[in-house]
């Protein structure tokens, strides 16, 4: 640091305003400060002694608004503001692996203080689009709804879009255990944030880190649901750094899992709200759709660069409602998504994802040749559209029963019962490499009818139709 | 003249002791982070800043270039890649890395670059604004002609020929004007032109839903509105790819980074289907992700049809993509709000309508100043909240555009792509176009598509009391019908856009293809009324084999083929002797 901004943080340190005129909510308004500037960290020394970090959030000549991350209860008009002169950092250190920390990056697990190797501003910066490589390296997570159908690639942004008691989180976990590139050997780390989730499901993901020993190789932020509102707003910024050091400084490939982002975006409303700013739809703000990209536009991989940051969120739709302000907005931003089906659940099939809503955008340029198999794609296309109708079909069977169906129909409709019970279900621990997933897949096509596969091309059919193979 | 920062409030910030005038860019902070004026209060003004504004604090100093915001326009554009205010990324890059920092200013135009300039006109000409005083040949298929900027007249004094860059003097006039091959243009301000033209030659994008039933005229807007995941940024990139246009300006507008990333990558690699050249060769790609700063994001579709607007100057056939309106929308919505306007409908601001058709005006065919007639296609994605089309977004744009390609989540889902809904697209191109198709492809091409329409409404009707009581209750010419409309469906309207092949289909094809398909009915038909039973003619194999023509290499070698078989299959159940054979399985 230069000794004129270190002479200038040490000013400021040492000046604490007692101007505070309003508190409201998360904010405090105070008056006749020094320029101050926008986006600040704040200390607030209350008058029990206690510290509470804020960051500014309007700035003038006149008046400073202050958002407090940890709430604002206790403060009052006597409580001390000192401004930092620098932005929110982490510190970040390769160190952090295996480290548990709380979701301002404080160390929860009894550990020492994170020596700093680097201090990061939370926020980050945007990738510079020029600088991007396209992802297109297959992450295989052994789960053949994803694999098969919706495949997932390093340095996308892949969200899980769940429900209220569905078990999104078995699902989140499976795949952080299996994820893999097939063939490569190369150093990877998962970063956990946890968003407003309660205690007992984050010790359910700290188990399965434990017992897998995937711990020593993971970073976790936690913000559970009775700790302060206004901290989930930069628990997933810092785990986002975090990742960003690890992958761009230390060549790892990073998963990142944040949970919820239901819990994010309801502490952006109450942020909104309590800033008097106009909402949008349901109360959201209008700038919610930039916000969450600024989260969901932090993965990727960067040219010249060795590590890559993917994302696997998870979000619970609220009321099961894709078109809700979160999913919607979260799925024009994310490389598609992996809806999870109560219908599905309901008929005690795990995992439950239903494909037909789900998407990875990036799947064409992760598959094929070279990346799996060259029948992928065709493969993939064919279950899908034979999945849809014959799910379709289901609906009139209740209503003409199965003997009015043509021959073709009927196939359809035993197809889709197939696709459900064989593709679909698997184990919690079952591990399926793609090449399993691409023969159930075949199999369950060989009871087609051949002319009914008209999205496959006859050379595909020559090679892997179990009925040419033999 | 200096001012200073008043307040800071995200991206809108407030300067004071500077006089400005609306729309002006201002120099903000230390940083001297670029902004433009877009309110005055008394004695401060208000100001959208392009750039991050952490860290900037009351009484950093504030300068006022005097200037609107403007885009540098001559050779060097085609093959560029910039972000919403025109900075090159390349170069952002080189500059600052692979992350976007803030303070750095780019040139649009390589300032340094020679280009070899030759002139069309000669001292002594009277030239006024618009007229073309030379050319340079900017990439190899395009021709670039250098323009008397709009507002300039006079005579030519001297005019120069050989290498130069864009800020030397090219030309002067006696007036003493000196004249460069770079011109800057406001980009809020529409470029003039003499005078509109109506529409009459179809874009040909080479896709078949899009050419065959709901074509766009050169010169027309279209709006692609869809859910997420539904195809909107394929059919755009399609679009762009292998629509017929001498230019093309594609803006990703608050988009995802790796999906720019894919285009940045793929664009160069891609071969213009004309002239065998690098697609990019022909392309300006501004990239603006979400996650790049807002206020840029609503400036990157000025600064995109404004360069459009100089190509179709110059008697070019210009297609914008944006992709999209909808994240433009938003970001006027959020500076709307900062600026704690009384919001309209959604929260939008009230001029939210407003904006959006002075945007697609800016589309047309144009007689150009020098008289030469260009176009800009404006083909805009509207991503609406739940896929829900009443949306204010949707809505204003529905009332302007003249195209409508509604995407549908449900085809999207069955992987039926392009997945444009049939029923609820329109265009309203068709019948001026009408004329063109019938000089160009064919005169029963307009009965072929009419037909094809009607089939597909009967579709749907069927389908509603096929729901009901299951195909097998209809009658056979119905359940015939429900047959080839599955064919127009899964043959016609069903595209791959990543098959090497089928990516593309020229409007020869496509004629083939519909006609093949009524072929079939004709037969289909004339064999059920001779007795053949439906489960018959199902059964044929060219049916099945005409789907797959489409994927052929050798598209009229196959389909000739198929054709042939097609016409074998339907003699030799005409031959068989139905009526004995029926009552033969009958009496079984």
């Amino acid at each position: 640091m230069a000794p004129e901004q270190l002479q200038r943080r040490l000013s400021k340190l040492t000046k604490e305003y007692k101007t505070i005129t309003e508190i409201s909510g998360p904010l405090i308004f105070l008056e006749k400060t020094e320029p101050v500037s926008y986006g600040e960290l704040v200390h607030i020394n209350l008058p029990d002694g206690t510290t509470k970090r804020g960051q500014v959030l309007d700035t003038s000549h006149d008046k400073v608004v202050v958002q407090v991350f940890e709430g604002t209860g206790g403060l009052n008009r006597e409580s001390g503001v000192r401004f930092t002169g620098e932005t929110i950092k982490l510190a970040v250190s390769s160190d952090m692996l295996g480290r548990i920390l709380s979701g301002s990056g404080d160390p929860l697990d009894g550990g020492p203080r994170i020596i700093p190797e680097d201090r990061l501003d939370i926020n980050g910066a945007a990738i510079n689009p020029y600088s991007r490589l396209p992802p297109e390296d297959f992450i295989q997570t052994g789960v053949s709804t994803i694999d098969g159908t919706n495949t997932l690639v390093r340095g996308q942004k892949l969200p899980i879009f769940s429900g209220s008691g569905l078990p999104h989180n078995e699902i989140a976990l499976q795949i952080a255990r299996q994820a893999k590139v097939p063939g490569s050997e190369e150093d990877f780390a998962v970063v956990f944030a946890a968003m407003g989730i309660t205690n007992e499901e984050a010790q359910y993901f700290m188990a399965d880190f434990e017992r897998t020993g995937a711990l020593e190789r993971a970073v976790v932020f936690l913000n559970l649901a009775n700790d302060p509102a206004v901290e989930r707003l930069i628990t997933p910024r810092m785990a986002l750094t975090a990742a960003e050091y690890l992958a761009y400084e230390h060549d790892m490939h990073v998963l990142v899992i944040l949970t919820d982002i239901t819990n994010y975006c309801e502490a952006l409303r109450q942020m909104g709200a309590a800033r008097e700013e106009v909402p949008g739809r349901r109360g959201y703000p209008g700038y919610m759709y930039t916000d969450l990209a600024s989260l969901y536009e932090r993965a990727g991989v960067v040219k010249g660069r060795k590590g890559s940051v993917t994302q696997f969120s998870i979000l619970s739709m609220p009321g099961d409602d894709i078109t809700h302000p979160i999913p919607d907005l979260s799925g024009y931003i994310t490389e598609g998504q992996i809806v999870i089906s109560r219908e599905l659940h309901m008929k005690g099939i795990y995992p439950p994802i239903n494909v037909l809503p789900s998407l990875s955008r990036l799947m064409n340029s992760g598959i094929g040749e070279g990346h799996t198999r060259d029948d992928h794609k065709a493969v993939s296309d064919q279950m899908y559209a034979a999945y849809a109708e014959g799910k379709d079909l289901r609906g009139l069977v209740a209503i003409v029963g199965k003997d009015a169906l043509s021959d073709r129909d009927k196939k359809l409709l035993e197809f889709a019962d197939m696709f459900e019970d064989r593709f679909v279900r698997q184990g919690l621990d079952e591990d399926r490499d793609i090449e399993t997933t691409l023969t159930i897949g075949w199999e369950m096509l060989a009871e087609l009818p051949e002319s009914m596969l008209t999205r496959i091309d006859n050379k595909f059919i020559e090679k892997y139709h179990p009925a040419h193979k033999k | 003249m200096k001012g200073e920062i008043y307040r800071i409030s995200g991206p809108v910030v407030t300067i004071q002791g500077i006089n400005t005038r609306m729309y002006d860019v201002v120099k903000i902070g230390h940083e001297r982070l670029m902004g433009e004026v877009i309110g005055i209060e008394g004695d401060r003004s208000i100001v959208q800043v392009y750039e991050e504004t952490a860290g900037i604090r009351p009484g950093e100093p504030v300068e006022n270039t005097g200037m609107p915001l403007s885009v540098e326009l001559g050779p060097g554009l085609l093959e560029s890649i910039y972000d919403g205010i025109q900075r090159p990324l390349p170069l952002l890059r080189e500059k600052m890395g692979d992350f976007i920092e803030r303070g750095v200013t780019a040139d649009g135009l390589d300032h340094e670059k020679p280009w070899e300039f030759k002139s069309t006109a000669k001292a002594g000409d009277a030239v006024s604004g618009g007229d073309v005083i030379g050319t340079v040949q900017e990439t190899i298929n395009v021709e670039h002609s250098i323009m008397v900027p709009p507002n300039v007249s006079g005579t030519i004094d001297e005019i120069k020929e050989g290498k130069f860059t864009v800020l030397d003097t090219i030309c002067t006039l006696t007036d003493g004007t000196k004249l460069q091959m770079m011109q800057k243009w406001p980009v809020r301000m529409p470029r003039p032109v003499t005078k509109k033209l109506t529409p009459n030659t179809p874009l040909i994008t080479g896709q078949r839903i899009l050419d065959g039933l709901f074509p766009v005229a050169k010169g027309g807007t279209a709006a692609i509105p869809g859910p997420f995941g539904s195809g909107k940024t394929v059919t755009q990139q399609q679009l762009a790819k292998w629509s017929d246009t001498e230019i093309v300006v594609y803006i990703g507008c608050g988009e995802r980074g790796n999906e720019m990333a894919d285009v940045l990558t793929e664009f160069p690699e891609l071969e213009d289907p004309k002239t065998g050249r690098p697609l990019m060769e022909r392309t300006v790609l501004i990239a603006n992700t979400s996650n790049m700063p807002v206020a840029a994001r609503e400036a990157s579709v000025y600064t995109g049809i404004t360069i459009a607007e100089y190509y179709r100057d110059m008697g070019f056939d210009v297609s914008l993509m944006a992709d999209s309106t909808s994240r433009w929308a938003e970001a006027m919505r959020e500076i709307s709000s900062r600026l704690e306007e009384m919001p309209g409908e959604e929260g939008y601001p009230a001029y939210l309508s407003a904006r959006l058709s002075e945007f697609y005006e800016r589309a047309g065919r144009v007689e150009s100043l020098a008289g030469f007639d260009g176009s800009i296609t404006i083909i805009g994605a509207v991503s609406p909240p739940g896929g829900d089309f009443s949306e204010p977004v949707t809505q204003n744009t529905l009332r302007i555009v003249k195209v409508f390609w509604a995407l549908d989540a449900k085809l999207a889902q069955r992987r039926h792509f392009p997945s444009i809904n049939w029923l609820s697209s329109y265009s309203l191109y068709t019948k001026g176009l009408a004329d063109w198709y019938n000089d160009n492809v064919s005169p029963d091409w307009v009965k072929l598509r009419d037909n094809a329409m009607d089939l597909l409404q009967q579709e749907s009707e069927l389908q509603e009391i096929v729901q009901l009581v299951g195909s097998d209750a209809l009658p056979p010419d119905q359940q015939l019908t429900l047959e080839i409309t599955r064919m127009i469906r899964e043959i016609f309207l069903q595209q791959n856009a990543f098959h090497p092949v089928d990516t593309f289909c020229p409007m020869d094809r496509q004629y083939m293809l519909l006609e093949t398909i009524h072929k079939f009915a004709d037969k289909a038909s004339a064999a059920l009324e001779s007795g053949v039973t439906m489960q018959d003619i199902v059964k044929l194999e060219s049916k099945d084999e005409l789907g797959k023509v489409r994927f052929d290499e050798d598209f009229e070698g196959a389909l000739k083929k198929v054709i042939d078989k097609m016409e074998d299959e339907f003699d030799s159940l005409k031959s068989e002797d139905y009526g004995a054979r029926a009552t033969a399985e009958e009496a079984e």
